[in-house]
């Protein structure tokens, strides 16, 4: 069976829930769905907005590629991932990953590594808008040591 | 002539984020970057700033045509 994920950069809010309800619809074989919702969180009023910016075609393709070697590993029957762009408000769901499998190991094991590399070596560009401004952020120490779990 | 397109805190150091530039391949586009504006050409060849021609990386050189897509891609921050 070939597997292709699917890849969407959204540049409004989605509804996770819908996501999940779409992603589990008309499955026989698939005993695992796991999911990850990342949200923008407001750091105590630091963060008064993110902004996301990623490059159409490339951002996505990349993703998809990561997407693919996941579907490998863990011997997934499907992914969806849903990324928002453009400016986020706190509470707000930035990040999307399903992963279907026949067992729940490689589904939850696949969303964890979907993660990982999501955080730290996805081509975006992050700007976190606070009350003394704006700055570019970086990935953290441990988004990277994160993401080398599963080098 | 190859169609630019600069992210992250490149496009707000240059203050544009997509222009058309004339030349022939990577170093004269490079070479005219600069020649506008100096600390973006610095920025540009910077450690850490990727480029990508037609959405693909290039290390080193490369031919432009009329249709190409250059972006200069800062550090990635992740999601």
């Amino acid at each position: 069976m070939i597997v292709t994920a699917t890849v969407t950069l959204a540049e409004q809010p989605f509804e996770p829930g819908a996501l999940v309800t779409a992603f589990c619809a008309n499955r026989q074989e698939t005993g695992a769905v796991a999911t990850f919702v990342g949200l923008a969180r407001a750091e105590k009023g630091a963060a008064a907005a993110l902004e996301l910016e990623a490059y159409p075609g490339f951002t996505d393709a990349a993703i998809g590629e990561i997407a693919q070697t996941a579907i490998d590993r863990f011997r997934l029957q499907d992914v969806h991932i849903v990324h928002r762009t453009g400016r986020i408000l706190p509470g707000e769901a930035i990040v999307f990953v399903a992963a279907a499998a026949g067992h729940r190991r490689e589904a939850f094991e696949a969303c964890d590594f979907l993660m990982d590399y999501l955080k730290s070596r996805a081509p975006f560009w992050k700007k976190e808008h606070g009350p003394g401004g704006a700055r570019w952020i970086e990935p953290t120490d441990r988004d990277r040591t994160d993401a080398e779990r599963w080098d | 002539m190859a169609r630019v397109l600069l992210f992250g805190r490149l496009a707000d150091q240059a203050g544009w984020r997509d222009r058309l530039i004339e030349a022939d391949d990577l170093a004269a586009l490079r070479g005219a970057l600069a020649a506008n504006d100096p600390a973006l050409g610095e920025a540009l060849a910077a450690p850490g700033v990727q480029v990508a021609v037609d959405k693909a990386i290039v290390r080193g050189e490369a031919a432009l045509t009329a249709a190409t897509e250059v972006a200069f891609l800062p550090p990635m921050s992740g999601g």
